[in-house]
């Protein structure tokens, strides 16, 4: 039997004149990330794009994961498929939906013709089709308004398409439509999950992490390279960049009053951030913060954060609650890993008593203690790049 | 130059070790449970090592069983035991500093439903001798005491332990002895114990192997089952290029003239140690000269880590078990926070020379100018 996978777009039929656009980004994405499960062949027809094995030694299973992965689809089915001919369309049908059929109570068929030179018409095919799982299933019962199963049949131009119910798909849109950002990633629960949710509305991500060696070790980078992977299973392949933040963070250390320190250090990876962006071509910051949820996320503090950047920072989670940021972390799997126990580098030097609500007035006024541009200028060249996914 | 100095984390593989091994990878690969010469061959020679071991805790050789390790040792130890004497009594004691694959046994036994008494210690993880002996009463089944603890260095009293354990009850007593064995003189009649467990690694032998003594007439409930091997207490075809190795690096133990080596070793490094301003020993003075854990109140251990690792001086910060996580036993111990988030643990072997010991003091003093306080 032959399967392929049809999928459905999401949010694109919306998009008017844009949508080819948009579906071909969607297409050369799937494409890229099925291209290690195997050959397949696509084809686009009326708002379904068909992924069809052509290789003898593909991962139909494992193309399946990694579609429901894709951003963009909405929904997605796997799919039977069979000549035009009724008496095969009946034994394909029992065939392929037989384990799912025998799984339920009650069913429908529904039946699509697009083929309008098919002998039968839809409701024929309903009745032709349902009579004969009928037949071979006495036990299921035929429920037209709320059917546990519904059996769709797509008689299309060349083939007919015969699956069951259809699959949740990632939703949002393709990855590249909305443009490029970059993600500021820590190694903490949140940060990975910003990233996902910004590359659920269409942005290519690119990772900036800022490593303070000796105070951070070579596995909490490593630890965030893997979360880096992990996200790029979503977003496609990511531009990680490494900063190395040890000079930074000890002059500040050693010139800036203590309670203000994290602030400053946050305003500080702000305009690394904002220069690296602009080298790559990001055209805005992502970072995780949530409002309230420590001291340098109060409103006060990301607004003395938010001024030193000068384009726009994304904060995906701004409203989340900690619970439900986990939750997101669980679903796409970066939370195991977030918890393991390494020193990062915000958490290097934490003031006893931070400030919660400073104003930008007086972090000038202490960012004035020091020259740090030159710095500023230095982490930015030496920052290493590497391709993670 | 590079130093290691977390050699109670494990040892490098010695050449008497790896000589063992090699034979053995190719010379004895026949199956020791097999009746033709092939197996024979395996078989003698398991038996060789096995009496090497013994003889090295004063055992006899039936009383050997060989482990995949320290863990295995303890896991079965503790669980084996407990579940054989549940109907006996159900109040069982360890200490508050044990290592994980001991304690993590007796949480569990908790929750099953025995009665866990865990002993107090003193700064340093010395137990109370008063303490066990209060507790110990015709309901109690199992005590487990460590030899030597892992990260300060503390030498317990076991023998002592094991004398008010005979006279006040019948339990069965476990030593675990990793930390301990090939670096104490150890003899399990003297001691009074019915369990006692030791690992091929920490000894310049290979990872994979260890032992455990199970007393003649000591009753276990294993937990798994197969051909009958080692007593059944662990079944498996036995992983002889390990066992080999661990036969190797027994072979080449030199307890007490090691012991004085180090000895000398640990008191200069102690003293030049002492000599720096901001660092605090935390082992104590009569603990096990092979392991000195000390601090550097302010600096975090694991920049300190980091630091001395870019230097290739390695030690490690709390036990390497634990990846990061704060140290239970140096919590346990009743150490001050900031002597716990600053702690390291040197930990010397007997190949350690002075120039490594040098080169750390030398690698903190830079690390204390060029690290910032927390």
């Amino acid at each position: 039997m032959n399967k392929v996978i049809l999928v459905k777009n999401g949010e694109l039929a919306l998009k008017g004149l844009n949508r080819s656009t948009f579906e071909d980004i969607l297409v050369k994405n799937i494409k890229r990330r099925l291209k290690s499960f195997g050959m397949f062949e696509y084809t686009k027809a009326q708002s379904t794009i068909i992924i069809k094995p052509t290789g003898e030694s593909t991962d139909f299973e494992g193309a399946c994961e990694a579609v429901s992965k894709v951003f963009g689809i909405a929904a997605f089915s796997v799919a039977a498929t069979c000549e035009k001919d009724f008496e095969e369309i009946k034994k394909t049908t029992l065939d392929f939906l037989s384990d799912d059929l025998k799984a339920v109570k009650t069913f429908k068929v529904c039946a699509k013709r697009s083929d309008k030179k098919f002998p039968l018409k839809s409701p024929e095919i309903c009745r032709e089709v349902g009579g004969h799982i009928l037949k071979n299933l006495p036990f299921l019962k035929v429920d037209v308004h709320n059917p546990d199963l519904t059996v769709t049949v797509e008689v299309r131009d060349k083939n007919v398409f015969i699956h069951g119910n259809q699959l949740k798909g990632a939703g949002g849109m393709p990855v590249g439509t909305s443009g490029r950002a970059a993600l500021l990633i820590s190694g903490g629960i949140d940060s990975p999950v910003a990233g996902y949710m910004m590359a659920k509305r269409g942005l290519v991500l690119d990772a900036i992490h800022f490593a303070a060696p000796p105070y951070t070790s070579k596995r909490a980078e490593m630890k965030v390279r893997s979360l880096a992977s992990i996200v790029s299973k979503y977003s496609g392949r990511i531009n990680f960049m490494i900063v190395p933040f040890t000079e930074i963070q000890e002059c500040i250390k050693d010139n800036c009053p203590e309670e203000l320190f994290t602030v400053i250090m946050r305003r500080m990876m702000m305009r690394v951030a904002v220069r690296l962006a602009e080298k790559q071509g990001c055209k805005a910051l992502i970072t995780g913060e949530s409002l309230g949820q420590v001291a340098s996320q109060t409103l006060d503090a990301i607004a003395c954060t938010q001024a030193a950047a000068t384009i726009p920072v994304f904060r995906p989670l701004i409203g989340m609650d900690k619970e439900e940021i986990i939750t997101v972390a669980r679903k796409i799997d970066t939370f195991e890993t977030s918890l393991l126990p390494y020193e990062d580098c915000c958490t290097v030097f934490t003031p006893r008593h931070p400030r919660t609500r400073p104003t930008v007035a007086l972090i000038e006024e202490a960012e004035g203690l020091y020259d740090f541009e030159p710095l500023i200028e230095k982490a930015v060249s030496e920052t290493s790049f590497e391709w993670v996914d | 130059m590079e130093a290691y100095l977390d050699n109670s984390a494990t040892t490098f593989v010695c050449n008497e070790a790896a000589d063992e091994m090699l034979n053995a990878v190719k010379n004895l690969w026949g199956n020791p449970s097999s009746l033709h010469q092939k197996g024979l061959d395996a078989e003698i020679y398991l038996e060789k090592a096995r009496a090497a071991v013994a003889k090295k805790i004063g055992a006899s050789k039936d009383e050997i069983v060989f482990t995949s390790g320290g863990t295995q040792s303890n896991n079965i130890a503790v669980f084996g035991a407990c579940n054989a004497l549940k109907k006996r009594g159900n109040k069982i004691i360890t200490t508050s500093v044990e290592h994980p694959s001991v304690s993590k046994a007796f949480d569990r036994l908790e929750a099953e439903g025995f009665q866990v008494i865990r002993l107090e210690t003193d700064r340093f993880g010395l137990i109370s001798l008063s303490q066990l002996e209060k507790e110990l009463d015709s309901n109690t089944v199992f005590v487990s005491i460590m030899a030597v603890n892992n990260e300060l260095g503390t030498i317990e009293p076991i023998e002592e332990a094991g004398k008010l354990i005979r006279q006040k009850s019948s339990a069965v007593f476990h030593v675990d002895a990793v930390q301990a064995f090939g670096k104490l003189s150890l003899n399990v009649s003297k001691i009074g114990c019915d369990l006692l467990s030791v690992s091929s690694h920490k000894i310049h032998g290979p990872k994979g192997a260890g032992a455990l003594f199970v007393k003649k007439q000591t009753k276990l409930v294993s937990s798994v089952v197969g051909g009958g091997q080692e007593r059944d207490i662990r079944p498996g075809t036995e992983p002889m290029p390990a066992i080999a190795g661990f036969f190797g690096a027994v072979n080449a133990l030199e307890t007490e003239k090691s012991l004085e080596k180090v000895r000398k070793l640990r008191d200069e490094f102690v003293s030049s140690l002492e000599e720096i301003d901001g660092v605090v020993i935390n082992s104590g003075k009569n603990a096990l000269p092979y392991i000195v854990n000390l601090s550097l109140p302010g600096y975090p251990s694991e920049a300190v880590l980091n630091f001395l690792s870019d230097n290739e001086v390695y030690v490690s910060s709390g036990s390497a078990c634990a990846k990061g996580h704060k140290s239970p036993v140096l919590t346990a111990a009743g150490l001050d926070s900031a002597l716990i988030n600053s702690s390291l643990r040197v930990s010397l072997s007997r190949y350690s020379e002075k120039e490594e010991l040098d080169l750390f003091i030398n690698s903190i003093k830079a690390a204390m100018k060029i690290i910032r306080k927390k």
